[in-house]
């Protein structure tokens, strides 16, 4: 069955208009009907997606696949990639600057997070290219 | 318990009253945003000392019922009028986060 897709671009300019995205997509799969399980679960990580790539990778895009039985969360960036993804998968581990943690920020959870939240997460990554983190969520 | 109702007995001082007829289900106090992203649940009373526009965002996303900034916080600029337009209830109190927790449950 064709899937329902929704893209939306990821400013890195703007930190504090971060979440934005995640909004909206929790938006449309209200208006879809989905239950607030799979609502929540969605936001969470696409939420954590998002603020990594303000805080990480100047930005990116995020398309939203949404089908009767699943939701496919596919976020990409061109920022400085992940050198270590066993160390960035700890809870706690952050590169985050003091500054992003006044914020309430880099707590070391967005990928651990992304990776609860979801059945399954994807993560290809090079150094110097960028990252592309693929989730898929269960309704 | 309504927000208006929690309101009234915690003498909050309102930022943005977007719903005040809201039930008010449980509560959560933190200022790590992943950390309660992944915990609030829907209907919530948050307690945070974090004051900037992303808290809108976590309040959004995690459902919350209401927003109390502790220990005299003020919003920053910009955050009163970013509630209103995500119909987030946003008040604030003189209280610190351990009495204001205290509070709430008694009062839940």
């Amino acid at each position: 069955m064709a899937a329902l897709n929704f893209h939306f671009d990821i400013d890195g300019e703007d930190f504090s208009s971060a979440g934005e995205a995640s909004v909206e997509m929790k938006k449309k799969l209200r208006q879809l009907g989905f239950p607030s399980d799979v609502i929540r679960r969605c936001s969470i990580a696409m939420y954590e997606g998002e603020i990594n790539m303000v805080i990480h990778a100047n930005g990116g895009s995020a398309d939203v696949a949404v089908y009767p039985d699943k939701i496919v969360i596919v976020l990409e960036d061109h920022g400085p990639g992940i050198p270590d993804v066993e160390l960035a998968m700890q809870e706690g581990y952050s590169t985050s600057t003091e500054q992003i943690r006044n914020m309430g920020f880099g707590a070391g959870m967005g990928l651990p997070n992304m990776k609860r939240y979801t059945e399954s997460l994807e993560i290809e990554t090079q150094v110097g290219v960028g990252t592309k983190l693929t989730m898929v969520v269960a309704v | 318990m309504t927000v208006q109702e929690l309101a009234q007995q915690l003498s909050l001082e309102p930022i943005c009253q977007a719903e005040p007829d809201r039930e008010v289900t449980g509560g959560y106090a933190g200022d790590l945003l992943s950390w309660v992203m992944g915990r609030a649940q829907s209907g919530d009373a948050w307690i945070t000392i974090m004051s900037n526009n992303n808290v809108i965002a976590v309040a959004t996303l995690t459902d919350a019922a209401l927003v109390i900034l502790a220990e005299n916080v003020l919003p920053d600029p910009g955050v009163a009028q970013l509630a209103e337009r995500k119909g987030i209830n946003l008040y604030r109190s003189s209280e610190p986060v351990f009495s204001l927790c205290a509070k709430v449950a008694a009062l839940l």
